[in-house]
């Protein structure tokens, strides 16, 4: 089955700040197809994580519409919320601090039955929850041990676990490798991949790594404070990027291989802006070498330069 | 023929706790030359930070403490100096920029303060105190940030800018020596370029040798000259950066690495991560410390340490694969 599992229309999440308002996610629309992957890649505080809380409301927006399998969810009361959340779990970037640090391996992974009381017995969660330790790769014999006793790499695979638990259709991962080494990340990418694979998931997928995102992902997303600059598949992001900043942003990437050694990366002058009350107009103005004069009192519009293929940029307005 | 400017042999360094020994750093040999930039690559636990904090002799107190070895610096023996002729190298001969910048400053303390402290410290040629202040807006002009800001407090600048402060203080007495932990690891993408693009600078400016640790192969291929891989305290295979980027002899550990990283430039469907977990610093397995996780662990990689082989002149390995029984027969790269 294909079609939008997923869609968000102008959505919008602002904090009251005491000086104003912070827009963490402005007008930010998508869809993700059932079983695909939409990345969403950024630097730190430019709203990632906030549009990921927002879209299966662990945050409710501001303003703007969620669909989740063509029902609305932005309207739904706290209880019909709790019905349909099964359908969307989230994985979240710290395997430190996301668990309970009292609770035993088999009963992390068991809470999210329990509490959303699936399966009859206790000893029906216990088996669901040692079939869910073997496909996550979790040996039996950590069922008792506590979360300080494993490593990063066995945290999150509770993590993912966790989330697989209440056997969802879409699962929103914020930064799930960030935290791990190397070859430990790999290790829980492809075990991540392999899952789609095998149970048809879709996912959300924040991070900050454009060589994860682009490994992981079939459509990117950059956004830049707050706003979602450009969103494109990704072959088409990587092979023609085409905001100024994705450009900057894929320049500033140290590429572990010698030809490209003494190639200075484009450098992007200053550091981001404050999202509190911006100004209407082009956020990535300040650091854009390419700023017009427009671009500093007139917010640009979406442009759709290849099918799919959406930049939010005065320099596509022809 | 290069100087040397940093030679540490058969460096053993261990943590002792009343339960337990944990075996940080098991016998290493690094050289730098001068005016070079030397890379350590490694994952959490490798032993990075601690070799860099043995040269320094900042491990900590009690706990930590160097079991062998010798690390010699302009040919003097750093671990048989007395603390006093320590403190005189730290800061002044040697400085280090720490990972993370957000608590590498003093909160309570103005950043052109903090600078001036190790301008005060290693006042040798009895500056004047307004040259002292002058020297402290001359540096931090130097990192790009404007001399008015001296007297604002860390809170009030940000991540990428408080490490241009920590910088600034690291080179501030224009050390022959700079060793850099992880100095980009808490920054975003586009900060980091500016970052490592300053150091670079700055490195040639003030023709300073560099120390550079980090988990980042991509950091490595564009800033260092040399490059060794370090594993559970070993140096596993060490080289300059065209012996360990390309080639096709690598210790199996290097080429896990390789294959773990999502690559930017061809899609793969699947990574080859490397399986299971490094081992226990407090109980090393007897023989290669890799071979647990390594795809060609034979009978010999669990009996004992494979010794050094010499792939080339710079090029050097420490795997059984490559041990000189094996090499004939085996042309070249």
């Amino acid at each position: 089955m294909s079609g939008h599992i997923v869609e968000a229309v102008n959505l919008n999440k602002f904090f009251k700040r005491g000086k104003g308002m912070l827009h963490a996610v402005e007008n930010v629309s998508f869809t993700i197809d059932a079983g695909k992957t939409l990345g969403v890649v950024g630097e730190s505080g430019c709203g990632k994580s906030t549009l990921g809380r927002t879209v299966i409301r662990l945050t409710e927006p501001t303003a703007g519409e969620i669909k989740f399998k063509g029902e609305s969810i932005t309207g739904l009361s706290k209880r019909e919320l709790k019905a349909r959340r099964n359908g969307m779990q989230m994985i979240f970037q710290d395997p430190f601090s996301s668990l309970n640090p009292r609770m035993s391996v088999i009963s992390l992974i068991m809470d999210p039955m329990r509490v959303n009381h699936l399966y009859h017995s206790k000893e029906e969660r216990y088996a669901k929850a040692r079939e869910l330790m073997d496909t996550v790769g979790l040996a039996r014999r950590v069922e008792d041990s506590y979360p300080h006793e494993l490593d990063g790499g066995r945290r999150q695979r509770i993590g993912v676990a966790r989330a697989l638990a209440l056997e969802p259709e879409f699962i929103v991962c914020d930064e799930p490798v960030s935290a791990l080494d190397v070859s430990i990340q790999a290790q829980i990418l492809n075990l991540l991949m392999d899952l789609q694979d095998e149970r048809g998931l879709t996912y959300m997928f924040i991070t900050h790594d454009m060589s994860v995102v682009k490994h992981i992902s079939d459509e990117i997303m950059v956004m830049y404070m707050g706003q979602c600059v450009e969103r494109a598949p990704v072959d088409d992001m990587f092979e023609n990027p085409s905001h100024p900043y994705t450009k900057a942003l894929l320049s500033a990437i140290p590429v572990p291989s010698i030809e490209w050694k003494g190639r200075e990366p484009q450098i992007l002058r200053g550091e981001v802006s404050s999202p509190v009350d911006p100004k209407k107009a082009c956020r990535f103005a300040p650091r854009c070498e390419l700023c017009m004069e427009r671009c500093q009192s007139e917010e640009p519009a979406e442009y759709e330069i290849t099918p799919g293929h959406m930049v939010k940029c005065h320099l596509f307005d022809k | 023929m290069a100087e040397i400017l940093l030679d540490i042999k058969d460096l053993v360094v261990e943590y002792k706790s009343e339960l337990e020994t944990v075996h940080a750093v098991n016998g290493i040999n690094l050289r730098l030359n001068k005016r070079e930039t030397l890379g350590i690559v490694g994952e959490t636990g490798a032993g990075k930070t601690t070799t860099a904090l043995s040269i320094l002799r900042l491990l900590p107190d009690r706990v930590g403490h160097i079991a062998g070895g010798s690390v010699e610096f302009e040919g003097r023996d750093l671990l048989t100096l007395p603390e006093s002729e320590m403190r005189a190298i730290r800061g002044e001969k040697i400085s280090m920029i720490f990972q993370d910048p957000m608590t590498a400053l003093d909160p309570i303390m103005t950043v052109g303060d903090q600078i001036k402290e190790a301008l005060e410290l290693h006042n040798h040629d009895n500056k004047s105190a307004e040259q002292i202040d002058r020297r402290v807006d001359e540096v931090l002009e130097m990192v790009g940030i404007p001399a008015y800001r001296r007297t604002e407090y860390p809170h009030q600048f940000s991540g990428g800018m408080k490490q241009r402060v920590v910088i600034a203080i690291a080179l501030s007495c224009e050390p022959d020596l700079l060793i850099a932990d992880e100095p980009t690891t808490a920054l975003d993408v586009t900060i980091q370029a500016q970052v490592l693009s300053l150091m670079r600078r700055l490195k040639n400016d003030l023709d300073t040798s560099m120390l550079l640790i980090t988990h980042d192969l991509g950091i490595v291929a564009q800033t260092c000259d040399t490059v060794a891989v370090m594993y559970a305290g070993y140096i596993i295979e060490s080289g300059t950066i065209d012996d360990i980027f390309t080639g096709e002899r690598h210790h199996p550990y290097t080429v896990g690495l390789f294959g773990s990283i999502p690559n930017l430039t061809v899609r793969a469907e699947r990574l080859t991560p490397i399986d299971g977990l490094m081992p226990d610093p407090t109980k090393l397995p007897a023989g290669c410390p890799f071979a647990p996780r390594c795809p060609e662990c034979r009978a010999e990689c669990e009996r004992g340490m494979p010794p050094v082989s010499e792939m080339s002149e710079t090029h050097r390995i420490c795997c059984w694969k490559y041990s000189s029984a094996e090499q004939k027969g085996d042309d070249g790269k």
